[in-house]
């Protein structure tokens, strides 16, 4: 593990991107290194400069815009940016592999998953045709995936998203390379599949002795995975050095404010954000919600229903945060796309303020649209990249026009761009300047345009850091005392909604297996998903002996089989 | 942009049209295309009251007169025809019917096909299908056939040619419009819009048609060529546009008999056609990059971090 000379030695690097006027500083002065056998996390929010600085490294930035200021990668020994193209191509796969957050983008939908392995093989001349094929499935059994004869010819939307990531942890492990490069491996899983990914990263690195370098903003994830980590904000690292003290003794501010964000574990119990004030009136009662899609599977197999929201019922106060959580697929994204009219429901009712919310046509359907709000999942898709931040804000106002006089816009799209903590001046960039909590910062500013009643977050803070999370959820907490807000407040995150939610419903498979206040779902979880759910979230490294207790597997386990029956189904 | 900020610019901002000359200059080809653009549409505007009467005069002393030389006056510098009538006046009044019956014709299939694209993609409605049949019916049928079907009825004119030549350039629009839409819809900001409570038509225009825009204009200037050149051949064919006017197309036809004579009959007006064209296409493309907020900073000043 010591070993003098390490494997990776990235020194002072200084990366700009060019725009109009003043190049804008992505990455200031970063020097780290890893060697073999080691994890090393790069740990900071969103648009903190971890993603570029490792982007150097494999040769991923476009210049211009990029401008590799100064700075230098020494792999090896070797100078990386003085080898030319194709050396570095033979470095980059075959030595240094990569995996991204999101496997459904970098994943080419119309070829097979074995012959997107395979090429990963043809292109380092490492074997083609039946000789890439066997070993494609040999990789797809050593990470994971059931049945990996048949499943090799899959196409990647057949596959969940936990298996997805396990196939790019395939294809980047095909070479045995010396450093594997996780940008977000598991972002955008739930708990228990993160837990299995995680296991499997751990497991990979004991036997192929590489270096894994990964970023993250999770701090449950960094402290379960990170031999060193460093501590990245606004570009430049604030903290660097061996986990266990970095997370037990932290020094700079920072970190120290990172660390302190969000209450873990029972903690949240004492300091919760819930809302001190007994629920008032009923604002939404949801009854026998159901959707219903109709599938396909054959020719000759003829049609199969597949329920993604099956007979929901629950109520929302006003004042109050309803928390549903559950994996992705467990339909609680359908209930928010049909609670919001984006989707028609198969059965059931909802009503808003007394009104069937799906009888609703003219001027209620508007009036409601006005009261009700949602912060999507993906604030960057949910933003028209064409409108620049103050035409984006102000659009409730061009919809509804009693809201705001048209001279009051300008103040008040400063107002909210302060009060969700961004600058004024920010309301002429466009979108794709900002940085992911940056941008889902805009997206609440646009919910809170129009006066909401009820805000629906669907996966709103998953994607941010802990210390902006923490931010963000204050804010709506804010928000809901100061204005009465109601919140439906989607998750697959636990930490939060322990935090956060007043009442919580946990959902699989598009029924509520438990519904309860929060602090009994947490303290006397009844149903054993719940339970496994909670068992899920990682550890830190430090505290788990070398051999992992059964308990957990068991979990990976249960995990797995959900996987699978997922897989094939609709995901919601 | 025009719709929520026309009163809120930052009063120390330099103005659009400044800014849209800076982002001209920094990419030449586009600036020398515009130029180019410019120099033709004032020539098709003032033209005609300078050299009218020199484009119509015959001199049969200079029938066939070679071009690159001065010993007629500068205005037979680029030769002269069949009837020695010179080759640059003819240009110079020609490009008012030709710019103006293609621009007229290409801008309103791109408007007319464009705006049932969005309709069509859009909308779920029986008319959206209507739509899709009608263009299927356009596109089926031989264009040149239409033309003449329809040009015998009604006679021959500018204004019907018109109608002819966007009729027939519809269906392009119309189909590439559709389908940028049927992807687009399903974008989240477009959910995140239906959200909010926006209505169709501000979801249609706001929202998809700024975005679908650039890929018709795209077209409409690689289309450019094709109506002139369709329009020529209507010509020819005595149906469009009737002597003594006459279009760069019709002079190409003109010459083209004389090719191995007298090359620059038909040479002139061809290059002209497609000088246009590919200045129409290298400006559409700059007016893309532009447009785009993630492209732009191709066309902005770069200034690096001194090292």
């Amino acid at each position: 593990m010591n070993q003098a000379n390490p494997i990776l030695k990235v020194e002072s690097l200084t990366v700009d991107f060019l725009s109009d006027n003043e190049p804008v500083r992505a990455v200031d002065n970063v020097s780290f290194h890893v060697n073999r056998g080691e994890t090393l996390v790069i740990l900071g929010e969103s648009g903190s400069g971890k993603s570029v600085s490792t982007s150097t490294v494999m040769d991923l930035i476009d210049c211009p815009p990029g401008d590799i200021v100064a700075g230098t990668c020494v792999f090896d020994g070797v100078e990386l940016s003085r080898l030319d193209a194709e050396a570095r191509r033979n470095i980059n796969g075959r030595r240094i592999a990569m995996i991204f957050q999101d496997p459904l983008a970098y994943l080419n939908p119309v070829y097979t998953v074995g012959r997107q392995i395979g090429e990963v093989f043809e292109s380092h001349g490492a074997g083609s045709g039946k000789e890439a094929r066997a070993k494609s499935i040999e990789l797809l059994r050593r990470v994971g995936i059931p049945e990996p004869e048949s499943r090799i010819d899959y196409y990647p939307h057949q596959f969940s998203g936990g298996q997805r990531q396990r196939v790019m942890i395939a294809m980047a492990i095909a070479l045995k390379p010396d450093i594997l490069i996780a940008d977000e491996p598991t972002t955008a899983l739930d708990v228990s599949v993160q837990a299995q990914i995680l296991d499997l990263l751990r497991d990979l690195q004991r036997e192929t002795g590489m270096a894994l370098i990964m970023i993250t903003h999770d701090l449950e994830v960094a402290a379960a995975m990170a031999d060193r980590v460093i501590v990245m904000n606004a570009g430049s690292i604030v903290e660097a050095g061996l986990a266990r003290e970095v997370f037990s003794n932290p020094q700079h501010a920072y970190t120290r404010r990172l660390i302190s964000a969000l209450p873990h574990g029972d903690a949240a119990e004492v300091s919760n954000r819930r809302s001190t004030t007994s629920a008032g009136e009923t604002l939404l009662q949801v009854e026998n919600l159901t959707k219903e899609y109709v599938v396909a599977s054959g020719a000759f197999a003829g049609k199969r229903r597949f329920r993604a929201v099956d007979d929901v019922s629950f109520e929302v106060r006003r004042g109050e945060t309803v928390g549903i959580v559950g994996e992705s697929g467990s339909g609680k994204s359908s209930i928010a796309r049909i609670l919001l009219r984006l989707n028609e429901p198969s059965s059931g009712k909802a009503v808003f303020a007394g009104q069937d919310v799906f009888r609703m046509r003219g001027k209620p359907l508007m009036d409601f649209r006005r009261k009700v709000q949602m912060v999507f999942q993906d604030p960057y898709g949910s933003m028209n990249p064409r409108m620049n931040v103050r035409a984006i804000i102000s659009e409730p106002w061009v919809i509804h026009r009693d809201i705001l006089p048209r001279k009051a816009w300008k103040d008040r799209v400063a107002e909210l761009l302060e009060l969700v903590g961004l600058k004024p001046e920010h309301a002429e960039r466009y979108p794709h300047q900002f940085s992911g909590g940056q941008r889902q910062r805009i997206a609440i500013a646009r919910a809170l345009a129009s006066e909401p009643q009820l805000i629906i977050c669907d996966e709103a803070v998953s994607a941010l850091d802990v210390s902006i999370q923490a931010q963000v959820i204050e804010l709506l907490a804010d928000l809901r005392t100061r204005l009465g807000l109601s919140y439906i407040f989607i998750t697959h995150d636990l930490p939060i909604v322990r935090h956060f939610a007043d009442r919580i419903m946990v959902m699989k498979q598009g029924r509520i297996v438990e519904e309860g206040p929060t602090s009994t779902i947490f303290s006397a979880p009844r149903h054993e998903y719940t339970q496994s759910l909670l068992r899920a979230v990682p550890k830190p490294k430090w505290l788990v002996p070398e051999e992992r207790p059964t308990a957990e597997r068991s979990v990976g386990k249960t995990g797995l089989r959900l996987e699978r029956t997922r897989n094939g189904s609709l995901a919601g | 942009m025009t719709i929520i900020t026309p009163d809120t610019k930052p009063a120390t901002g330099p103005g659009t049209g400044r800014v849209l000359l800076a982002y001209l200059t920094r990419d030449r080809l586009a600036l020398a295309a515009a130029a180019f653009l410019a120099i033709f549409i004032i020539a098709a505007i003032f033209g005609p009251l300078l050299v009218g009467d020199a484009a119509s005069r015959l001199g049969l002393r200079q029938r066939n007169l070679a071009p690159f030389s001065f010993e007629h006056g500068w205005i037979y510098f680029l030769g002269a025809d069949t009837l020695g009538r010179p080759i640059l006046a003819r240009l110079i009044v020609g490009a008012q019917n030709t710019l103006g019956i293609a621009a007229a014709a290409v801008f309103s299939s791109m408007l007319i096909g464009g705006a049932l694209g969005l309709v069509a993609g859009y909308s779920e409605r029986w008319y959206s299908h209507l739509i899709l049949r009608l263009a299927d019916v356009v596109m089926s049928f031989p264009s040149l056939l239409l033309a003449l079907i329809v040009l015998y009825t009604l006679g021959p004119s500018i204004a019907n040619l018109v109608i002819v030549l966007a009729v027939t350039r519809l269906p392009i629009y119309l189909r590439t419009a559709r389908a940028e839409v049927l992807e687009l819809r399903e974008r989240m900001f477009v959910s995140a819009a239906r959200s909010m409570g926006a209505g169709p038509a501000r979801i249609i225009l706001r929202h998809i048609a700024p975005l679908v825009l650039p890929s018709l204009v795209t077209i409409s200037a690689i289309d450019f060529a094709t109506v002139i050149l369709s329009e020529s051949a209507l010509s020819f064919l005595g149906l469009g546009i009737q002597p003594p006017n006459f279009t760069w197309g019709a002079m190409v036809a003109n010459g083209r008999g004389y090719l191995a004579t007298a090359w620059w009959i038909a040479f002139w007006p061809g290059l002209s056609i497609m000088l246009t064209t590919l200045s129409l296409n290298i400006l559409s493309n700059w007016a893309r990059t532009i447009a785009d907020p993630q492209q732009r900073w191709r066309l902005q000043r770069l200034r690096k971090a001194a090292r």
